[in-house]
C-alpha cells in the first residue's frame, strides 16, 4: 500500500521559493493500476520522484507499506527500491555498457540474488525478447529498449511499479504494446502500477486517474469496471 | 580563401562553443602549461647563467691567461712565460694539491684531521675576481703571513674556530677567516674536500711535495691590454700540447663552461619536452572526448549549413586558442620556476646568477605550447568533418569510436599524423646536441611514449578477459567500465604509466648508486687508505698499524709514469678525453695527441690478478722478467686499451722519472672500478718495477669512528704527508653529491608527474558526466552509495594498477639501461622503491576518480528522472 500524506515541494529560485506540489494525498492499494495526468509543468514528474522516495519532500509524507520514507537513511531508500520498486522512464536509461540480459540482471545483482540468470533470462522471453539477451542497448530499437527496461522493472518483483511516460518516445502502436505488456505484469504479479502520461488513449486504460493542474490534484477517479 | 561574413563570425561561433566546458578546457589547458613551464624555466636559466658567465669569465679564471702543469713548468713554457713578461704582463702562482689537515699543532698532538684541498697561493692570485670572505675582506691579510682561510665545512670536521691553528704537513697556519664565495667554484666540489687557502711562500715549509704527490702548478697571467690572451692560447697550443702543459684563456673558459651548461640544459629541457609533449596527448585525449560530446551539435550546425571546413576551423581556431593560453600560463609559471631553479642546481653552477625575464626562451616557450595545442587537436578535430548532418536524425552512440577507428584511411588525418611526427623530431633535433642525438631523443621519447601506450592497451584487453571471471557483480562492473568505449582508458594510462615510468626510473637508479656505495663498503673490508706512502714510511706505518692491533690488509706500490712511445696495429679512437679538455672548437682536437698518451699513468706490478679484475683477453704472466730482448709483460685495462687502439701483442715504452721501460701487453683486463682498493690502468710484472721511485697505498679495516678518527690522526702526526681516505667520508660526500643530483632531476621530473596528474584528471572529468549519469541511475535501482564506492573503486584501482604495471616495467628497462649504459655498474631491482611508486600511482588515480564522482554523493536520484 501506497499513501501519500499532505505532500508539499517546493525549490528555492532566486530568492524566492515556488512550490511545486501543494498538499498532495492519496492512497493507492496493492495490484492497482493508476494514471497521472496533468499538464506539462504540472508536477507529475515531481511527484513520481517522492512517491519512489528518490527525492524528499518538503512537507508531508509518503508510506510505503507503512514505512515513512523521509524517516530511511538515503541508502536504506536505495535498498528499499532494490526490493520493492521498479522504475520505467522515458528515455529507457539502460546502461549502455551491458548487454539485455546483464542490464536486467542488475537489481538482482545489486542484492547479489543468485537466481538472477534464471530470473532475467525468463523475463526478457516474457517481453519478447528471447533472441535479444546479448544485445547492448545500441543495437536495439526504441521499442525494444523500453522492454528490456520494463523487463528489468519487474525482475525484482516489485510491490510498486513508477512509469514516467514509457512511450513518449515510442511510436503508437509500439506505446499501445508496451502499455499492454505494463497490463498484463500488473495482473500476472498483482504489482501496483503508478504510470505519468500525457496521452489520454493510454490515460483511458487505467482504472484510476489523478489528475495534477499547478500541484494539485484536481481530480482522482476510478472508472468503474 | 576570402574572408567572407561566413567565416568572419568564426571566431565568436568558436568562443560561444567553447561556453558550457570551459573548466573543463582549462584542465587540459594546464597540461600544455606546464611542459611549457618547465622549458621556459631550464632555457631562461640557462640563459641566465650563460650571461653571467660571459659577464664573469674573467673573475672565474682569475687571470687573463692561466698555464697548468702536473709538475712544475718545463724550460720552454717558462721561457715562453718570461718573454711576457718581458712585455708587461704580470704573473702569479697557484698550486693545489690534496693532504690532510690537522687541527691543532703537530707538537701538541692535534685534534681531528681531514683531507683537504690545498691551495698554495703567490701575491696577486687571482688577478681578477674576489673571494669573499667571513668576517670580510681578510683576503687581502691571506698574504702577511702563516695564515689559512678555510672552508667552513672544515672547521665543522675539525671541531675548529677561528684563530685555531691548522697543521699541513709539518707547517702550522692561523685561521683567520672562511671562505664565504669563490668565483669558479661549484658547491658540490667541497663535499669531496674542503679548500684550504694558504700562501704560497709557506709550501715548501709543509714539506708535502715529496716524490709522488700529485699536485698542479698554475701560472695566473694578467696581460697588457694590447695583448689578445685568446690569440697567444691559440698560436701556442702545439708547443703547449708536446710539453703537456695546458693553457687556457678567459675565452677557453667562457666556451668550455657555456658548453657545459648548454648540455645541462639540453639534458633537463628534455624532460621539459618530455611533459610537453605528455600534456599534448592529455589535450588529444582531452579534445576527442570534447569532439564526441559536440557531435549532436556539431550535426545540428552542419544542418543549419554550416560547410565541414568551418566547422573544423572552428575548432582548430579553439584548439589554437587553448593552446596559446596553455602556453601564456606556461610561460608565466616558467618565469616563476625560474626563480626556483638557483635553489634547485646552484650548487653545480660556478657562477653567481641573477635572473631576469629572457625573452627568447619566453617566445619560443609560447610558440611551443600553441604548436602543441594545434597540432595534438588536429586529429580529433578533422575527424568531425566526417560527421554528417544526418547524425541529427539518428545519434549512433558509436559514431566517436567509428571516426577513430577510420582515421588511417582518411588522408587530411594521416597527413596531420606526419606532420605532427615531422615537427616533434624537429624539436628535438633543434634541442639537441645535433642532428643525430635529435634523432635517437625523438626515437626515445616515441619508444617510451608508444610503449606505454602498447602497454594500456593490452591491458585493457586483459581487463576485458579479467571481467569474464566470476566476479561479484560490483568487482565485475567495475572491471567491464575500465574498458567501456569513450572512458579515456589509453590516455589515463599512458599519463599514469609514463609518470611512473618516470619516477620509477629515478627511484630504481638513485637506489641502485647507493646500493653500490654500501656493497662497496661491505664486499672490501678496507674502510680506511693510507696514500703516498714513501718507501721508508712504509715499514714504520705497518708497525703502527700492528700495534693497533689493525689488519694491514694490503700494501699496493705505485710508479707515476708517462707513455714514451708504442706502437699498435690500429689507428687510436677519438679520445674520449679530449671532449674533457677545456679549449675551443672540437675539430681542431682531433688532431692532437690524445689524453690517454699525455697523461701520467700511476701504475703497479704485481704477480697475480686482483678480486677486483677480470682477465678478457690474453694471459697473466707466470714468470718474473724480461724476455730476451729485454721486453716485459704488462696486463692494460680494456677500455684504455680501446682508447689507445692496442691490443695484446702490442708494445708500449714507458718513461718513469727519465728511464725508459719497454713493455709488451700480454693481457686485458675489464675492472670494476667502483671498488674501494686501488686499481690501475696498467700492471707491470713486478721485475720491471721493483727498483724504480715508489710510494704505497696501504689499506686497513677499522670499525668503530672513534678509533678510525684517532689512528688517522696519530698516522698524520708521525707523517705528516701521508693522505688517509675514509670511505665512510667518501659515502657521505658521494651521497650528499647524489641527492643534489636527484634533487634537480626529480625537480624537472615533477613536471612531468603534475601534467600526468592533470592529464589524469582532464580524462577522468571527460567521462565524468556519463559515470555520475550511470551511476544515479543505479541508485535508482538500488544501489547503495558503498556499493557505488566499491565499484569506482575497482575502476579506479585497476586503471592506476594498469599504468603502474606499464611504467614500472618499462621503468626496470630505462634503469637497467641508465645504469647499465651511462653508471657502468650491475644492475638490480629495488622492489621497495618500486612498490612505493605504484602505490602512488593508485592511490591517486583512485582519490582523483572518486574525487571526480563525488557528485553522485550529492546529486540525488531524481536526476535520473529528468535526464533525458
Ligand atoms: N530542481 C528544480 N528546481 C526548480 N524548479 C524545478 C525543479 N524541478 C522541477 N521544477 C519545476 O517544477 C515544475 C514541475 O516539474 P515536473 O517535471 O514535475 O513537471 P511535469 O508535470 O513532469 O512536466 P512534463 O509533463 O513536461 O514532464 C516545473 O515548473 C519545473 O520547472
Ligand atoms: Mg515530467
Amino acid at each position: 500500500m501506497l499513501v501519500a500524506r499532505e505532500l508539499t515541494k517546493s525549490f528555492p529560485s532566486g530568492d524566492r521559493t515556488i512550490t511545486v506540489l501543494r498538499d498532495v494525498s492519496f492512497t493507492i492499494g496493492d495490484g492497482e493500476f493508476v494514471a497521472i495526468v496533468g499538464p506539462s509543468g504540472s508536477g507529475k514528474t515531481t511527484l513520481l520522484g517522492l512517491l519512489a522516495g528518490l527525492d524528499t519532500p518538503s512537507a508531508g509524507s509518503v508510506l510505503l507499506d507503512d514505512v515513512d520514507l523521509a524517516r530511511l537513511s538515503e541508502d536504506a531508500r536505495a535498498r528499499m527500491r532494490g526490493e520493492k520498486v521498479g522504475f520505467v522512464f522515458q528515455s529507457f536509461q539502460l546502461i549502455p555498457t551491458l548487454t539485455a540480459l546483464e542490464n536486467v540482471r542488475v537489481p538482482l545483482d545489486l542484492r547479489g540474488d543468485d537466481g538472477a540468470l534464471a530470473r532475467a533470462t525468463d523475463l526478457l522471453a516474457r517481453v519478447g525478447l528471447a533472441n535479444r539477451t546479448h544485445h547492448y542497448p545500441v543495437r536495439l530499437s526504441g521499442g525494444e529498449q523500453q522492454r528490456v527496461a520494463i523487463a528489468r522493472a519487474f525482475v525484482n518483483s516489485p510491490r510498486v511499479l513508477f512509469a514516467d511516460e514509457p512511450t513518449g518516445n515510442l511510436d503508437h502502436t509500439t506505446g499501445i504494446r508496451i502499455v499492454e505488456l505494463l497490463e498484463q505484469l500488473n495482473r500476472d504479479a498483482s504489482t501496483t502500477v503508478i504510470i505519468v502520461t500525457h496521452d489520454a488513449e493510454l490515460a483511458a486504460r487505467a482504472r484510476r486517474v489523478i489528475r495534477l493542474n499547478d500541484g494539485l490534484v484536481i481530480e482522482d477517479s476510478v472508472r468503474a469496471a | 580563401m576570402r574572408v567572407t561574413g561566413r567565416w568572419r563570425t568564426l571566431p565568436a561561433l568558436a568562443w560561444r562553443d567553447t561556453r558550457t566546458t570551459r573548466r573543463r578546457l582549462v584542465l587540459s589547458m594546464s597540461s600544455i602549461a606546464i611542459g611549457v613551464a618547465a622549458l621556459v624555466a631550464v632555457d631562461s636559466y640557462s640563459a641566465d647563467v650563460v650571461r653571467s658567465i660571459h659577464v664573469q669569465a674573467r673573475s672565474l679564471l682569475g687571470a687573463d691567461l692561466s698555464v697548468s702543469a702536473r709538475r712544475t713548468l718545463p724550460p720552454p713554457a717558462r721561457a715562453w712565460l718570461d718573454s711576457l713578461r718581458a712585455r708587461g704582463a704580470a704573473e702569479a702562482h697557484v698550486t693545489t694539491f690534496s693532504s690532510m689537515a690537522l687541527g691543532g699543532s703537530l707538537a701538541g698532538g692535534g685534534k681531528g684531521t681531514r683531507l683537504v684541498q690545498v691551495r698554495a697561493m703567490g701575491p696577486g692570485a687571482p688577478f681578477y675576481g674576489k673571494i669573499e670572505t667571513s668576517p670580510p675582506d681578510k683576503w687581502k691579510e691571506l698574504q702577511s703571513g702563516p695564515y689559512a682561510i678555510v672552508d667552513s665545512a672544515l672547521l665543522i670536521a675539525l671541531d675548529a674556530k677561528i684563530g685555531d691553528t691548522l697543521s699541513l704537513g709539518y707547517a702550522r697556519f692561523a685561521i683567520i677567516a672562511t671562505l664565504r664565495n669563490v668565483p669558479g667554484d661549484i658547491g658540490v666540489a667541497s663535499a669531496l674536500g674542503p679548500r684550504v687557502y694558504i700562501p704560497d711562500k709557506y709550501l715548501a715549509a709543509t714539506q708535502l711535495l715529496t716524490y709522488g704527490s700529485r699536485a698542479e702548478y698554475e701560472t695566473l697571467v694578467r696581460l697588457p691590454a694590447a695583448m689578445d690572451a685568446d690569440a697567444l692560447a691559440k698560436s701556442h697550443r702545439q708547443l703547449f700540447d708536446s710539453l703537456q702543459v695546458r693553457a687556457r684563456s678567459v675565452a677557453d673558459t667562457e666556451r668550455s663552461l657555456t658548453r657545459s651548461i648548454e648540455q645541462l640544459g639540453r639534458f633537463l629541457g628534455l624532460v621539459g619536452l618530455i611533459a610537453l609533449l605528455l600534456g599534448g596527448t592529455g589535450v588529444a585525449s582531452a579534445l576527442r572526448a570534447y569532439m564526441a560530446e559536440k557531435i549532436d551539435a556539431i550535426a545540428v550546425l552542419r544542418c543549419l549549413g554550416a560547410s565541414a571546413s568551418q566547422v573544423v576551423w572552428m575548432f582548430v581556431l579553439e584548439a589554437a586558442g587553448l593552446g596559446l593560453a596553455g602556453a601564456l600560463m606556461g610561460v608565466v609559471l616558467g618565469v616563476g620556476a625560474q626563480l626556483v631553479l638557483p635553489h634547485v642546481l646552484g650548487s653545480f653552477i660556478p657562477v653567481d646568477v641573477s635572473p631576469q625575464l629572457e625573452w627568447i626562451p619566453a617566445l619560443s616557450g609560447l610558440a611551443l605550447g600553441t604548436w602543441v595545442g594545434v597540432l595534438f587537436a588536429l586529429g580529433p578535430v578533422l575527424g568531425v568533418r566526417n560527421i554528417a548532418p544526418l547524425q541529427v536524425l539518428r545519434r549512433d552512440d558509436d559514431s566517436a569510436q567509428g571516426a577513430a577507428r577510420s582515421a588511417w584511411r582518411d588522408p587530411p588525418r594521416v597527413i596531420a599524423a606526419l606532420v605532427l611526427a615531422a615537427s616533434v623530431v624537429a624539436v628535438c633535433i633543434a634541442r639537441a646536441d645535433g642532428a643525430i642525438v635529435g634523432l635517437w631523443m625523438s626515437a626515445g621519447i616515441a619508444g617510451a611514449l608508444g610503449a606505454t601506450w602498447v602497454a594500456a592497451i593490452v591491458c585493457a584487453r586483459l581487463a576485458k578477459r579479467l571481467a569474464q571471471l566470476r566476479w561479484s557483480f560490483i568487482v565485475r562492473h567495475g572491471i567491464t567500465n575500465v574498458d567501456r568505449p569513450g572512458n579515456q582508458t589509453r590516455p589515463v594510462v599512458l599519463a599514469l604509466g609514463f609518470g611512473a615510468f618516470l619516477l620509477g626510473t629515478l627511484a630504481l637508479v638513485q637506489g641502485n648508486l647507493l646500493r653500490q656505495l654500501s656493497s662497496a663498503a661491505n664486499a672490501s673490508a678496507a674502510n680506511l687508505a693510507y696514500f703516498d706512502v714513501q718507501t721508508d714510511q712504509a715499514r714504520p706505518l705497518d708497525s703502527l698499524l700492528r700495534s693497533r692491533d689493525l689488519p694491514v690488509l694490503s700494501q699496493v706500490p705505485i710508479v707515476p709514469m708517462r707513455i714514451a712511445a708504442y706502437r699498435s696495429r690500429k689507428p687510436p679512437l677519438p679520445a674520449r678525453g679530449e671532449r674533457r679538455s677545456d679549449s675551443g672548437a672540437r675539430g681542431a682536437e682531433a688532431n692532437r695527441p690524445s689524453w690517454a698518451l699525455r697523461r701520467e699513468y700511476r701504475s703497479s706490478y704485481r704477480d697475480s690478478i686482483a678480486p677486483s679484475e677480470k682477465l678478457v683477453a690474453g694471459k697473466w704472466w707466470t714468470s718474473d722478467g724480461p724476455d730476451t730482448d729485454g721486453v716485459y709483460e704488462i696486463s692494460v685495462e680494456q677500455s684504455l686499451a680501446e682508447e689507445l687502439g692496442v691490443a695484446v701483442g702490442d708494445t708500449i715504452t714507458w718513461d718513469v722519472q727519465g728511464v725508459r721501460i719497454r713493455t709488451r701487453i700480454t693481457s686485458l683486463r675489464e675492472v670494476e672500478w667502483t671498488r674501494f682498493e686501488p686499481n690501475f690502468f696498467v700492471v707491470f710484472q713486478p721485475a720491471a718495477l721493483r727498483e724504480a721511485p715508489q710510494t704505497y697505498v696501504m689499506l686497513t679495516r677499522v670499525d668503530d669512528d672513534a678509533s678510525r678518527a684517532r689512528v688517522q690522526r696519530d698516522a698524520v702526526l708521525r707523517f705528516p704527508n701521508v693522505s688517509t681516505i675514509d670511505l665512510t667520508l667518501i659515502e657521505n660526500a658521494v651521497g650528499k653529491i647524489l641527492d643534489r643530483v636527484s634533487l634537480a632531476v626529480r625537480f624537472m621530473a615533477l613536471f612531468s608527474v603534475v601534467t600526468g596528474v592533470l592529464v589524469l584528471i582532464s580524462a577522468i572529468a571527460a567521462s565524468r558526466r556519463q559515470r555520475v549519469r550511470e551511476s544515479v541511475l543505479l541508485k535508482t535501482l538500488g544501489a547503495t552509495r558503498p556499493q557505488i564506492v566499491r565499484m569506482l573503486f575497482t575502476e579506479y584501482a585497476l586503471l592506476g594498477a594498469i599504468g603502474s604495471v606499464a611504467g614500472i616495467v618499462l621503468a626496470v628497462g630505462g634503469g637497467w639501461a641508465a645504469v647499465h649504459f651511462i653508471f657502468k655498474t650491475p644492475f638490480a631491482v629495488t622492489p621497495l622503491s618500486l612498490a612505493a611508486v605504484a602505490s602512488a600511482t593508485i592511490l591517486l588515480t583512485v582519490a582523483t576518480g572518486l574525487f571526480a564522482a563525488r557528485d553522485v554523493f550529492s546529486e540525488t536520484p531524481m536526476t535520473a528522472l529528468r535526464e533525458v
